[in-house]
């Protein structure tokens, strides 16, 4: 929190307000430490506190550096917090040179006096930089974890606060005049004023604290949520099998207790699925600061603009978005953004721009990570990929834009010029896109050279409960989740949409596009009439997992459920195919198939069919549909059924004879009719049957 | 159930009774026609014959899955898992043993007393037992008319994970 704050002060340095806040967790930490014994951090928090106050006075105004120093300030008060979490003692340190620097700042040396100050300022850029190449040195490993502790610690100090409100006044009264011993340089005269103003602030500091014990709160642990959660979905389906068992009779005494068991029943539900719903702002918040870091790490104005904070979605996804989040914003400002100089020779404003947004859509969050800097270099990647040789001349050259830029996906794929200590080392959007597919989400992106790149993240509001199509196969139901659904698509022989056979492998042809098909059946090695045998009815769903579409051929299709995901047993996590399993409606379990194992799968399949039958193959692509017919005397004849559009059985009144010459009248056209022999004998009576051809 | 010794529950194998410290409860149960013995304390439930849902792909000795309650409990196809032929018995009893926090079920062809037989009598597995079994066995107790294989679950789940692997 404080870290955000600082950020949003610097930007605003005229905001009371954000420093209001600033100022109070600052005084709270320094204060309870006064309590509690623990020296360091004192000194630490208070030296830090010297420079705020010069701030609320308005005797200094903030800039970059001595915001820099606060927030180094900052760190080592959460390096020392997390240490004395683990260890339960405040460790052993050195913290002069810092709260020298603090105090030059609380001078105001920093920028009053530019010629003093250089060797501080180059001291403090300096290490600025060695804590960016290898922050784990300054701080400890946990240093992450770390700030969830100092918040915790932050929220139950203002608690016992607020119980010990007239104690905590007693320990801000020695606090406030200590200010005068270490700054000197400011006239005595000066402090009067500063310790007067305080008292109300310290008085406003505790009301904060009581509003906080007034919104109640508690914690629960996540296991006990998890175990209400499962509890409430079996008892809505025992709800269902009620209703079902009461729907045939109408005169039924339990009809109302039941509708009334009914409604709490999803009142329930809902309420217990939303203790799990936090705000995504819970994940943004450490994108300002590392923004902030990068930023003056580079040189580079990013002004980082975040909407829809308030945007809820299930903690578990929520915990599983962070990482990928965070080196995503990382790349828009490292990669994306150009420096101050670049941006101005292109004509845009010196300060760029990365956009946070965040909505629901249809039951999924949507992300956007949207910045306003170079774009992806088209030409770079296409060289990429030739020098990678992840594909040919030939087939580069027909790559659209959209396509070429989907290879930054791949991994170890990086058009960084140079590595920096951000990012650029090429382990990065794979593994962004396997950690968001791995929620069941999705990620696409474009750029326009020169104009900047957006990112979309496409994410469901909760892991627990899912859209799902349900479906049959071999007398067996599963589960698809409706996200990796595009579009579901009956085929049989005669229908408009039918399934083909190429060199062995299934194939549907779909809008002018092969879609290669996967037969569930045969996937899962469930009983099949006959291998040999094609299926030639059936559904197809048409899945999408990453970039690769493909359809699934099942034997039948329910309906959409929503599906409480429950985890596979261990002893069969190995099989790729699924992604959980899940219990119906009607009690019945099933197993919930994962589009990107399926995926995998059909490639394999298709790979195995190739090599395998390939004779078989060869031979079946030879062979011909052909319809057999009877016309006056002589053999049967036939003709390939490809060819053959209808099977008519013309009226004789239809038909009209000119020289020789035979016409139909067929929907609304005339059409020539030929007779197969020249002693073909034309039917008197009842209709004449005819086989209509389309020549295309 | 008939077909079970009614051991009487204190009372050991020879008929002495022994101290209640040294005793270990056992539930008993019938597959292919021998008799194993789990420890009560880990058996969650046992329930008459269930809807098993079939898993394809999943290794041989998994039955499937149930649903318990609103848990879904896999299923183990106990012949398989013990070596046995395939039973003719369709109607098969579960056993749902807890191992860590994972249920699993044991499908059974018949489901026994739970008796209380003294540790000091455990003897040790037969030499000329297939690695196999001894992979899966505790130990044996001489009933009065027969044999009392104790079942460790946890060794029969993770010697069949393994070969499933090979």
């Amino acid at each position: 929190m404080l870290d955000s704050e600082l950020v949003k002060f610097e930007r605003d340095p005229t905001s009371g307000e954000t420093l209001k806040v600033i100022f109070r967790v600052m005084h709270t930490i320094k204060g309870t430490c006064g309590f509690l014994g623990l020296p360091r951090l004192e000194k630490v928090a208070h030296a830090g506190e010297d420079v705020l106050v010069k701030y609320r006075d308005g005797e200094l105004s903030a800039t970059p550096q001595s915001v820099t120093v606060i927030l180094k300030c900052i760190d080592r008060i959460r390096s020392i917090i997390t240490e004395l979490a683990e260890k339960g003692s405040e460790p052993a340190g050195d913290d002069s040179e810092l709260i020298a620097q603090l105090k030059a700042a609380a001078a105001g040396k920093l920028e009053i006096a530019p010629a003093a100050s250089e060797p501080t300022k180059a001291k403090s850029k300096k290490k600025d930089q060695a804590e960016a190449k290898e922050p784990p040195a300054n701080e400890p490993p946990k240093s992450d974890d770390g700030f969830p502790v100092a918040a915790e610690l932050m929220a139950e100090i203002e608690a016992a606060m607020a119980k010990e409100k007239a104690a905590k006044e007693q320990a801000s009264e020695p606090a406030t005049p200590l200010p005068v011993p270490v700054s000197s340089t400011p006239p005595p005269a000066k402090i009067e004023p500063a310790t007067t103003k305080l008292e109300p602030k310290a008085a406003e500091a505790a009301k904060a604290g009581d509003a906080k014990a007034a919104t109640q709160s508690i914690r629960v642990n996540v296991e006990v949520l998890e175990h209400m959660m499962n509890l409430v979905s079996e008892m809505v389906l025992t709800r269902n099998q009620l209703l079902q068992m009461v729907r045939g009779r109408d005169d039924s005494e339990f009809k109302e207790p039941l509708q009334r068991l009914s409604r709490v029943t999803t009142d329930l539900q809902e309420g217990v699925m939303k203790t799990r719903m936090q705000p995504i702002g819970n994940a943004w918040q450490k994108l300002p600061r590392i923004v902030r870091d990068l930023s003056t790490a580079s040189g580079k104005k990013i002004d980082l603009q975040m909407v829809g904070a308030e945007t809820e979605l299930d903690r578990q996804v929520l915990e599983m978005i962070g990482d990928p989040l965070l080196h995503m914003v990382r790349n828009s400002a490292d990669h994306g953004l150009e420096g101050p100089e670049e941006r101005l020779a292109a004509g845009k404003g010196e300060v760029g721009t990365v956009r946070l947004m965040a909505y629901h859509q249809g039951g999924h969050i949507i992300m956007e990570i949207t910045d306003d800097g170079r774009g992806l270099n088209t030409g770079r990647i296409r060289q990429k990929i030739v020098e990678k040789g992840l594909a040919t001349q030939a087939e580069w050259d027909n790559l659209s834009d959209h396509e070429v830029h989907q290879y930054i996906m791949r991994a170890g794929f990086s058009t960084a010029e140079k590595i920096t200590n951000v990012s650029g080392r090429g382990v990065g959007m794979d593994v962004v896109r396997a950690n968001i597919e791995k929620i069941g989400g999705t990620v696409d992106f474009r750029s326009v050279q020169g104009r900047g790149t957006s990112f979309t993240i496409k994410i469901p509001l909760t892991l627990a409960i899912v859209a799902a199509l349900i479906v049959e196969a071999g007398d067996e139901r599963f589960a698809i989740p409706q996200i990796a659904v595009n579009e579901l698509v009956s085929a049989s022989a005669g229908a408009q949409h039918k399934i083909e056979t190429v060199k062995g492998a299934q194939v549907l042809r779909l809008r002018g596009r092969l879609l290669p098909l996967v037969n569930l059946r045969k996937l899962l090695k469930l009983d099949t009439p006959s291998d040999t045998e094609v299926d030639r009815d059936g559904f197809v769903i048409v899945a999408q997992a990453g970039n690769k579409v493909f359809g699934i051929v099942v034997d039948g299709i329910y309906d959409s459920e929503e599906i409480v995901v429950k985890p596979v047993a261990p002893i069969i996590k190995g099989i790729t195919h699924y992604s959980g399993n899940t219990i119906l409606g009607d009690g019945s379990v099933i197993m919930i198939l994962d589009p990107n194992g399926v995926s995998e799968a059909v490639s394999e399949a298709a790979a195995n069919v190739v090599a395998t039958d390939a004779t078989k193959a060869a031979l079946e692509a030879e062979k011909t549909s052909l319809l057999l017919f009877s016309t006056g005397a002589g053999a049967i004849k036939a003709v390939p059924l490809g060819l053959v559009s209808r099977l008519e059985n013309f009226p004789l009144t239809d038909l009209q004879l000119n020289d020789g010459a035979a016409l139909a009248q067929y929907r609304g056209k005339l059409i020539p009719i030929a007779s197969v022999s020249p002693d073909f004998v034309w039917k008197t009576e009842g209709g004449q049957p005819a086989l209509v051809f389309t020549d295309q | 159930m008939s077909s079970l010794p009614a051991t009487v529950s204190g009372v050991n194998a020879a008929g002495v009774p022994v101290p209640a410290e040294d005793l270990a409860k056992f539930l008993t149960f019938r597959v292919g026609g021998e008799l194993f013995g789990i420890p009560a304390l880990a058996i969650q439930d046992i329930i008459g014959p269930q809807r098993i849902a079939r898993i394809p792909l999943a290794p041989p000795f998994v039955a499937g899955a149930l649903n318990l309650r609103g848990r879904i409990v896999t299923a183990i196809d106990m012949h398989n898992a013990l070596g046995m032929p395939k039973s003719e018995k369709t109607r098969k009893l579960n056993v749902v043993v807890r191992t860590g926090a994972e249920l699993y079920d044991l499908l059974v062809d018949d489901v026994g007393d739970v008796i209380a037989l003294s540790m000091n009598d455990l003897e040790p597995n037969p030499v000329s037992w297939p690695e196999s079994w001894r992979a899966f066995s505790a130990g044996i107790f001489k009933l009065d008319d027969q044999l009392l294989v104790v079942l460790n679950f946890d060794a029969l789940l993770s010697s069949q994970t393994k070969s499933t692997l090979q």
